[in-house]
C-alpha cells in the first residue's frame, strides 16, 4: 500500500515549519513520528498534497517534570515519556505511554502527534484530558493556549488553525492525596484499544472524594467526560456503590462504535470493568500505594 | 535537502554500514526502499498495516516497523537489517539460538522477531520472560506459539553475556 503522491518538505526551523505551512493551506500536513500518519495515508483516508516533516526542528523534545507546571514536548516520543521523571512521579503517564501500541511504535510516536491527529482511539486525548492539561499552539500569530477540551471538536479534527502547530503539552501537578489511573483493554500489543479509562481522584481522610476526573477513550467521536458523574463522587464516600453510580453515569454519556473491536455492548461492560479497576487503583496510588495500571491485552 | 521538492528526492541512508544513496519518490516507504532500491527482500512485508512487525528493522538504535515510515524520514539516518546480523565468524548469536530452539517454522515473522530481540538485548542484556513478551508484543507468530521463540532470546542473551 503506498499513500497518494505527495511533496516532501523539511524546514529546519519552527518558524519555516509553520511559514510552510500557512503558505501551503489545506493540502500540507505536518509530518512527526509518521504512526498515525503513515497508516492513514497509506489507507487513502487521507491525500495531502505537503507533507511537512518536523521531526528533527529542535528544542521540542524537552520532557521537563521537576516543579510544580509540568511541560512535554510535540516531539517527545511515548517511549523517552514512558522512562521519563514525568512517568516515574505520575503513575497515570506511565500507564498511558507504556500501554500505546508496541514498542517499535512508542520508539517513533509523539505525544504531539498524538494529540494533533485526535483519533478517538489515541491514548493521550483521554489521558491527558483527565489532567485538565493544555495544548500550547504556535502559529502565524504567534503563541496561543488552548484547554484540552476545547482542543478536541470532533473525530479528527482539532482547533488547530492553518499553518499552526501544537509545540507543547502543559499540566499541573496534582496535589498531594490524589492519585491516577489510566486503563485500557486492547485485543493484542499493536492494536487499537477497545476501551479505554482515566480517573483522577484527590482525597480527603484517605476515603472522602475531594475531586475527580473521569474520561472515557474510544467511546465516541471525542473524549467523554461528564460533570455529572465526577458529582456523583465529589464530597462523597468512596465506597462501591457510589462508584458504579459514576460508572453507570458517564457511561451513559458515551456512544461506543460496534466494530471489529467489539460491539457497543460488549465497550460498555467493557468500560464498567475498566472504570471499577482505574478508580480501585487511583485510590490506592493516592493514599501512597504502588500498584501497576495500563492498557491489558492477551 | 531543498526546502521544496516535488518530484524525486536524493536520500543517503546508512544501511548495515554502507551508506547507499538513491533518488526517490518521497511516498516510498522504508521497507520497500530496502527490498527494491537495495535488493534486501531478508526484511519482510507482513500486513503492511504497522500491525504485524515483520518488517522490523533497526533505526537509529530502535527497532521501527519499516512499514510505517518513509524512507526520506530515514534520510541521513542508520538502518540494520536482518542481513547485518551475520559476522565473518558466522551467525549472530540471537540467529544461532533461534535455530537451536526452533523459535521458527515458516520463517515469515523471523527478520522482525530478530531486530526486535536485537533492540531489547542492546537495552538489557539480562531480559525477564515478561520484559521479552512485552518487547515482542508488536512482532506477531502465527507458526510457534511463541515459547520456542522466548527460549531462543533468552538463550542468544545468555551466549551475548557470555561473550
Amino acid at each position: 500500500m503506498y499513500p497518494a503522491p505527495f511533496r516532501y518538505h523539511r524546514p529546519a526551523t519552527l518558524e519555516d515549519a509553520m511559514a510552510l505551512l500557512a503558505r501551503l493551506g489545506d493540502g500540507a500536513r505536518p509530518l512527526a513520528g509518521g504512526q498515525s500518519l503513515l497508516p492513514i495515508l497509506k489507507l487513502r483516508m487521507d491525500e495531502p498534497t505537503d507533507l511537512v516533516d518536523i521531526a528533527r526542528i529542535p528544542g521540542m523534545r524537552h520532557i521537563d517534570g521537576q516543579g510544580e507546571s509540568i511541560r512535554i514536548g510535540a516531539l517527545a516520543t511515548h517511549a523517552r515519556i514512558a522512562v521519563s521523571e514525568v512517568a516515574s512521579r505520575f503513575p497515570i503517564v506511565q500507564d498511558c505511554a507504556t500501554g500505546i501500541a508496541d514498542a517499535q511504535v512508542r520508539a517513533r510516536g509523539t505525544i504531539g502527534g498524538s494529540v494533533s491527529t485526535a483519533d478517538p482511539s489515541c491514548d493521550w486525548p483521554t489521558m491527558l484530558q483527565v489532567l485538565d492539561a493544555e495544548v500550547a499552539c504556535r502559529g502565524p500569530r504567534g503563541e496561543r493556549v488552548v484547554g484540552i477540551r476545547d482542543f478536541f471538536r470532533d473525530a479528527y479534527t482539532t482547533a488547530l488553525e492553518e499553518g499552526e502547530l501544537v509545540t507543547e503539552i502543559r499540566f499541573r501537578a496534582p496535589p498531594a492525596g490524589s492519585g491516577g489511573a489510566y486503563l485500557g483493554f486492547k485485543k493484542a500489543a499493536p492494536a487499537y484499544p477497545a476501551a479505554t479509562v482515566g480517573v483522577h481522584l484527590g482525597l480527603a481522610d484517605g476515603q472522602v472524594c475531594r475531586q475527580a476526573r473521569l474520561v472515557l477513550g474510544c467511546a465516541g467521536p471525542r473524549p467523554v467526560q461528564s460533570r455529572e458523574a465526577e458529582q456523583e463522587l465529589e464530597g462523597k464516600d468512596l465506597n462501591r456503590d457510589n462508584l458504579r453510580r459514576a460508572a453507570e453515569a458517564i457511561i451513559s454519556c458515551s456512544d461506543p462504535p460496534s466494530d471489529s473491536r467489539g460491539s457497543a455492548a460488549f465497550k460498555r461492560t467493557m468500560l464498567h470493568s475498566l472504570f471499577m479497576r482505574a478508580a480501585e487503583i487511583a485510590i490506592r496510588r493516592a493514599r501512597g500505594e504502588t500498584v501497576k495500571g495500563g492498557t491489558l491485552y492477551v | 535537502m531543498s526546502e521544496t521538492t516535488t518530484g524525486r528526492v536524493p536520500v543517503t541512508i546508512t544501511v548495515n554500514g554502507q551508506p547507499c544513496t538513491r533518488e526517490i519518490e518521497p511516498r516510498l516507504l522504508l521497507v520497500e526502499f530496502l527490498r527494491r532500491e537495495l535488493g534486501l527482500t531478508g526484511t519482510h512485508i507482513g500486513c503492511d498495516t504497522s500491525f504485524c512487525g515483520a518488517c522490523t528493522v533497526i533505526l537509529d538504535g530502535d527497532a521501527v516497523k519499516s512499514c510505517t515510515l518513509l524512507a526520506v524520514q530515514a534520510d541521513g539516518s542508520e538502518v540494520i537489517t536482518v542481513e547485518g546480523l551475520e559476522g565473518e565468524e558466522g551467525l549472530h548469536p540471537l540467529q544461532q539460538a533461534f535455530s537451536e530452539h526452533h523459535g521458527l517454522q515458516c520463517g515469515y515473522c523471523t527478520p522482525g522477531m530478530l531486530m526486535s530481540s536485537l533492540a531489547l538485548l542492546a537495552e538489557n542484556p539480562d531480559p525477564g520472560i515478561e520484559e521479552i513478551r512485552k518487547r515482542l508484543g508488536g512482532n506477531v507468530c502465527r507458526c510457534t506459539g511463541y515459547q520456542n521463540i522466548i527460549r531462543a532470546v533468552q538463550a542468544a542473551a545468555r551466549a551475548l553475556r557470555e561473550e
